[in-house]
C-alpha cells in the first residue's frame, strides 16, 4: 500500500519520538548540576556515588526481582486463565471478563489502599511478599488481554482435532496451542514487567519492613529534586538492556546460520 | 522452547538464592525508619547502626498524606517518622503517637528555643524538630526589576505567564488568604470565599501549577516568579545567580519536620536513641550539610560555615518571619479547602 | 477438564479483586457522621454537582482522544513491522517498549526539558532562526505524554495479532483479484481486531484515571478524576467520596467500553463482549 521508504521513515520517526525523551535523560546523568534545568559542565560523579548508596541499589535489587516474579507468574496464571475464560459460556465470560478488567479501571490509589486493608486484615506483614502479590494482581488482566486475540485466532477445532488424535489435554496445549498463542503470551508477559518495574502508588501502599522499589525511592526523593543518581542508574539499566539485546540477537542469527549451513550439506 | 525454559528457571533460582542471601537471620534489634526521600545523609544510618548494633530499616515518603495513611493503617511497626507541622497535630490528636521520654534526648537542649513548644505539639511531648523553614517568592532579578514584598505580586497582570503557584491545595489557598491579610488557618467560610475568587482571579496569569518541577523550571528560566520553600529557594539561587527570594511582608507560613514515635512502634528505646543520636550536633550538621535546609539545632548553626549562617533565606531575622504562622490541622473543615481548590481547578 | 483450569484465578480474583472492590463498594454507600457510619447515597447525589461532572467528562474526553490517537499512530506501526522477517521484528518490538522500562517520571521530567520555553526544540527553533513557541502547558502537551506513555500498549496487542494472520486467507483474497487496500480493509483489518479491541481498552482504561502527565504537562491547570480520588483518599480522609467517585467512573468507563464493543461487533469482529 504505501512505498516501503515512507515506511522506514514512520517507523524511524515513532523511534525518535519514543527515545528522545531516553537520550535527554542519559545526557542529564552527566550533567554536573544536581537540578534538571541547565547544563552545568561533563561530570561522572553521579555513577560514583551510584554505587556507594545502598539504598538506591537496594532497591534496583527489589525491583528487578519483583518484576521478573511477578511477570513470570502473572503469565502462567494469566494464560491458563485467559484459556479457560476463553472456553465458557457467553454470560460467565463476561462477569469474569468485567472483573477481570477491575483493576485496569481503578485508580491505583484505589486498588493501592484497598489491597493494603486487605492485607493488613489478614494480618500479613507488609513487605516483599505483600508487594509481590499486589504487582501479580494488576499484571493478571493485562496478560489476559493479551492471550485472549491470540486464542480467538486458533482455528476453531484445533484443540478437538488433537485430542482426537490422541493427545493429552496437557501435550495439545503444550504442542498445538502454545505454540500459536506464543506472541501473545510473550506480550502479556512484557507488559507486565513493563508495569511492574515502573507502578508507584501501589507498591508503596503494599510495601513495609524496608522493601522499597526504584519508582518509590524516585517519587519520594521528587520533593527534594531527583537525585542525578537516578538518571545514571536509568542510563546504566538501558545500556545493560541493549548490550543484551544486541547479544541475543547475534546469538539467534549465528544459530540460523549454523541451520542454514547444516541444510545444504 | 528449551532456552526459554533454561533462562526462565536460570532466573527464578538466582532470585531465589538472593532472597536467602537478602534474610540473613540475625538477633539484633531493627528500627524501622520512615522518611522523606533524600532527606538525610546516608551515612549518618551507618554511622549510628555501628555505634548502637541496631538494624536500620530505611523507607522513604513522598507527601505527608501518603506516610500518615500507611502508619493509621497498622502497615509495618515504624519506629520513627518524619511528618510536618499540621500533620503531627492531626497525628497526636488521632492517638498515633507515643510519648518522647525528654529525659532520653539529652540533645533536646541544643534545640533552638524558638522551635520548641510551637502550637501543633505544645510541651514537645511528641515531636522533636529536624528541619525548618518558610515558603516564599522566588523571582527571577533579569525579569522582575522591581523589589519583591508582598503577595500582590503573584496578582499582576506585567508577570502574565511568568507565574509558578504550587499545586497543592493548602499552599496556594494560604498564599491567597495571607494576600488578603487573614489568617491562613482560618476557619471563617466568608473568607474561604474571597480567597477562592482571588486564585479564580489569578488563574489566568498563572503559567502553571507545579509541584517538585519548579526547581528545573526556575533553574532553566521557564517562569519568572514561584512560590517555593526555603530550603529548595537556595538550592536553586546556588544554580542560577539570578534568582532572589523574599518573604513576603503580610507573613508566610513557617514549616517544620519533626521526629516522632508512632503508637505501632514496638521499640521506644531505640526509637529515642536514634532521635537523640539525628540531634546530635555533629550528626545533624551532616544532615544539614547535605540537605541543604535550615537546621532546628542552635549547636549546628554555629558549627556551620560563615557564608550559610549568615544567609537569611536559611536563617531570616526574627522580624521578617513576625506575621507568619504554623499550619494548623483543620480536621473535617479541610473538606471546605477541597471544594474550593476543585472549584478553582474545574475553572 | 478446560473449564476448570480458570479455578485458581478465579479464586485469585475473587480475594485480590472482589473482595477489595466489596470494600469500596461499602465505603461509597456509607458516610462517617459522628465516627459512626450511616447508609447513604449522599457520595453519589455529591456527585452530581456540575463541578464533578466537569471533571469527569474532561478526563473521559482526554483519554479517549489520546486513545484514537494512539490507535492511528500505532496500527500502522504494528503493521509494518509485522510484516519484517522474524527475527528482526523480536528486536524491533522490543525496542518498541523498552523505553518504558526507564521511570515514568524521568520521562515525563525529560519531556518537559524538551518542550519548555528554553527547551531543547525551542532553543533549535531559534538557532535555525525561527520564533520559538509554547509547547509546554497546554492540551497539546498533555495528549503527546500520553500517547508517549500508552502507544506501546496499543502496539503490541496489535502486532500480536497481526503477525501470525493466516497468510493463506490473504493469497487466497489476492488471488481472487482484490487490490492491497481491498485485502486490508476487507480481511487483514476485520482479523486483527481482536487485538485493535484489547490495545484500547489496555489504553483507555488506564488513560481515564491517570493524571499524573496532566499535573506535570498541562500545568496542573485543570483537574482530572484520578487526581479527584487521590485528594479525596490522601487529602481529605473522605474514603467514602472517593470510593463513590471510583465506582462512578467504572461505570462510565465500562458503559463507553460497552458502546465501543457493539460497532465493533457489527464489523463483523468478535468483541470482548
Amino acid at each position: 500500500m504505501v512505498k516501503k521508504p515512507l515506511r522506514k521513515i514512520y517507523i524511524v520517526l515513532l523511534y525518535v519520538f519514543l527515545y528522545a525523551p531516553i537520550v535527554v535523560l542519559i545526557i542529564f546523568s552527566f550533567n554536573n548540576s544536581k537540578l534538571r534545568g541547565n547544563w552545568d559542565g561533563f561530570t561522572f560523579k553521579w555513577y560514583f556515588q551510584l554505587f556507594k548508596d545502598r539504598y538506591i541499589l537496594k532497591s534496583l535489587y527489589y525491583t528487578i526481582t519483583i518484576a521478573i516474579l511477578s511477570s513470570i507468574i502473572s503469565t502462567v496464571i494469566g494464560t491458563i486463565s485467559a484459556l479457560g475464560i476463553y472456553n465458557m459460556k457467553s454470560i460467565k465470560k463476561k462477569i469474569i471478563l468485567n472483573i477481570n478488567y477491575l483493576p485496569v479501571l481503578n485508580p491505583d490509589i484505589v486498588t493501592g489502599i484497598a489491597l493494603m486493608t486487605l492485607f493488613i486484615f489478614f494480618k500479613m506483614k507488609l513487605g516483599f511478599m505483600t508487594m509481590l502479590l499486589a504487582h501479580i494482581t494488576f499484571n493478571i488482566p493485562y496478560v489476559i488481554l493479551a492471550v485472549l486475540p491470540k486464542l480467538k485466532q486458533l482455528p476453531k477445532d484445533i484443540l478437538e482435532a488433537a485430542l482426537d488424535l490422541g493427545a493429552t489435554p496437557v501435550l495439545a496445549f503444550k504442542k498445538v496451542i502454545l505454540p500459536e498463542i506464543m506472541p501473545g503470551v510473550i506480550t502479556g508477559a512484557l507488559i507486565a514487567f513493563t508495569l511492574s518495574i515502573d507502578d508507584f502508588v501501589i507498591s508503596f501502599f503494599t510495601t513495609g519492613s524496608g522493601v522499597t522499589n526504584l519508582s518509590i525511592t524516585i517519587y519520594s526523593m521528587a520533593r527534594r529534586g531527583i537525585n542525578p543518581k537516578i538518571n545514571a542508574l536509568s542510563s546504566l539499566m538501558f545500556l545493560s538492556v541493549l548490550v543484551l539485546l544486541v547479544l541475543i540477537n547475534k546469538r539467534t542469527s549465528n544459530k540460523r546460520e549454523d541451520v542454514f549451513i547444516n541444510e545444504k550439506n | 522452547m528449551k532456552r526459554t525454559k533454561l533462562i526462565i528457571s536460570s532466573f527464578l533460582i538466582i532470585v531465589i538464592l538472593l532472597m536467602f542471601i537478602g534474610c540473613k537471620g540475625e538477633d539484633k534489634v531493627t528500627l524501622n525508619v520512615f522518611n522523606w526521600g533524600d532527606y538525610i545523609d546516608e551515612t549518618v544510618i551507618s554511622e549510628f547502626e555501628k555505634e548502637f548494633g541496631i538494624n536500620v530499616n530505611y523507607e522513604t515518603f513522598a507527601t505527608n498524606e501518603d506516610m500518615y495513611v500507611k502508619i493509621k493503617q497498622g502497615a509495618t511497626n515504624y519506629d520513627v517518622a518524619f511528618p510536618s507541622d499540621y500533620m503531627i497535630e492531626k497525628m497526636i490528636k488521632e492517638d498515633m503517637l507515643k510519648e518522647i521520654d525528654l529525659d532520653n534526648i539529652d540533645n533536646f537542649k541544643h534545640i533552638n528555643e524558638q522551635f520548641k513548644n510551637l502550637a501543633f505539639d505544645q510541651e514537645n511531648k511528641y515531636s522533636i524538630p529536624y528541619m525548618w523553614g518558610t515558603v516564599g517568592i522566588l523571582y527571577n532579578t533579569k525579569v522582575v526589576k522591581e523589589p519583591v514584598k508582598s503577595w500582590d505580586i503573584l496578582w499582576d497582570e506585567k508577570y502574565k505567564n511568568q507565574i509558578l503557584m504550587l499545586d497543592s491545595q493548602r499552599d496556594s489557598i494560604a498564599v491567597a488568604l495571607k494576600k488578603l491579610g487573614y489568617s491562613m488557618n482560618t476557619r471563617d467560610k466568608e473568607k474561604l470565599e474571597e480567597a477562592k475568587e482571588e486564585l479564580i482571579k489569578q488563574k489566568p496569569l498563572v503559567l502553571a501549577y507545579v509541584v517538585d518541577e519548579v526547581k528545573g523550571m526556575m533553574i532553566g528560566e521557564e517562569a519568572a516568579l514561584a512560590v517555593v520553600w526555603s530550603g529548595d529557594a537556595i538550592t536553586m539561587m546556588k544554580e542560577n545567580e539570578n534568582l532572589e527570594y523574599a518573604i513576603p511582608k503580610e507573613g508566610t507560613n513557617l514549616w517544620f519536620d519533626n521526629m516522632v514515635i508512632p503508637k505501632t512502634s514496638k521499640h521506644k528505646k531505640e526509637a529515642e536513641l536514634f532521635i537523640n543520636f539525628m540531634t546530635r550536633a555533629e550528626i545533624s550538621l551532616k544532615n544539614t550539610n547535605y540537605i541543604g535546609y535550615s537546621t532546628t539545632n542552635s549547636e549546628t548553626v554555629k558549627m556551620l560555615s560563615k557564608e550559610i549562617q549568615n544567609n537569611k533565606v536559611a536563617y531570616p531575622d526574627k522580624e521578617d518571619i513576625k506575621d507568619s504562622e504554623v499550619f494548623l490541622d483543620p480536621g473535617n473543615f479541610i473538606k471546605e479547602y477541597d471544594k474550593i481548590w476543585t472549584e478553582v481547578k474545574a475553572h | 477438564m478446560k473449564k476448570y483450569v480458570v479455578l485458581p484465578y478465579i479464586f485469585w480474583s475473587v480475594l485480590f479483586i472482589v473482595v477489595p472492590l466489596i470494600l469500596v463498594l461499602v465505603f461509597s454507600i456509607t458516610i462517617k457522621t459522628n465516627g459512626n457510619l450511616v447508609l447513604s447515597l449522599d457520595n453519589f447525589k455529591r456527585f452530581l454537582e456540575p463541578v464533578y461532572i466537569k471533571v469527569l467528562v474532561r478526563s473521559l474526553t482526554l483519554a479517549l482522544i489520546s486513545t484514537i490517537i494512539c490507535l492511528i499512530l500505532g496500527y500502522p506501526a504494528a503493521l509494518i513491522l509485522s510484516k519484517e522477517v522474524t527475527n528482526k521484528r523480536n528486536i524491533l518490538i522490543l525496542l518498541f517498549i523498552i523505553p518504558m522500562w526507564m521511570n515514568f517520571l524521568l520521562r515525563t521530567y525529560a519531556w518537559m526539558t524538551i518542550l519548555g520555553k528554553n527547551g531543547l526544540i525551542n532553543n533549535f527553533l531559534s538557532w535555525i532562526g525561527l520564533p520559538t513557541m509554547n509547547l509546554l502547558y497546554n492540551n497539546g502537551a498533555v495528549i503527546l505524554g500520553m500517547v508517549y506513555n500508552f502507544l506501546p500498549f496499543m502496539v503490541l496487542p496489535i502486532y500480536t495479532v497481526l503477525s501470525k494472520m493466516d497468510k493463506s486467507v490473504i493469497e487466497a483474497a489476492k488471488d481472487l483479484g482484490a487490490n492491497k487496500l481491498k485485502v486490508f480493509l476487507k480481511i487483514i483489518f476485520p482479523l486483527s481486531l481482536p487485538g485493535v479491541t484489547a490495545g484500547i481498552t489496555m489504553v483507555f482504561m488506564p488513560a481515564v484515571s491517570t493524571f499524573v502527565i496532566s499535573r506535570l504537562l498541562g500545568g496542573g491547570q485543570y483537574m482530572l478524576i484520578g487526581n479527584l480520588i487521590e485528594q479525596q483518599f490522601l487529602f481529605v480522609g473522605d474514603w467514602n467520596f472517593g470510593s463513590a467517585l471510583s465506582i462512578i467512573m467504572m461505570i462510565m468507563i465500562l458503559i463507553s467500553m460497552a458502546l465501543m464493543s457493539k460497532y465493533d461487533r457489527k464489523d463483523g469482529g468478535q468483541g470482548l463482549w
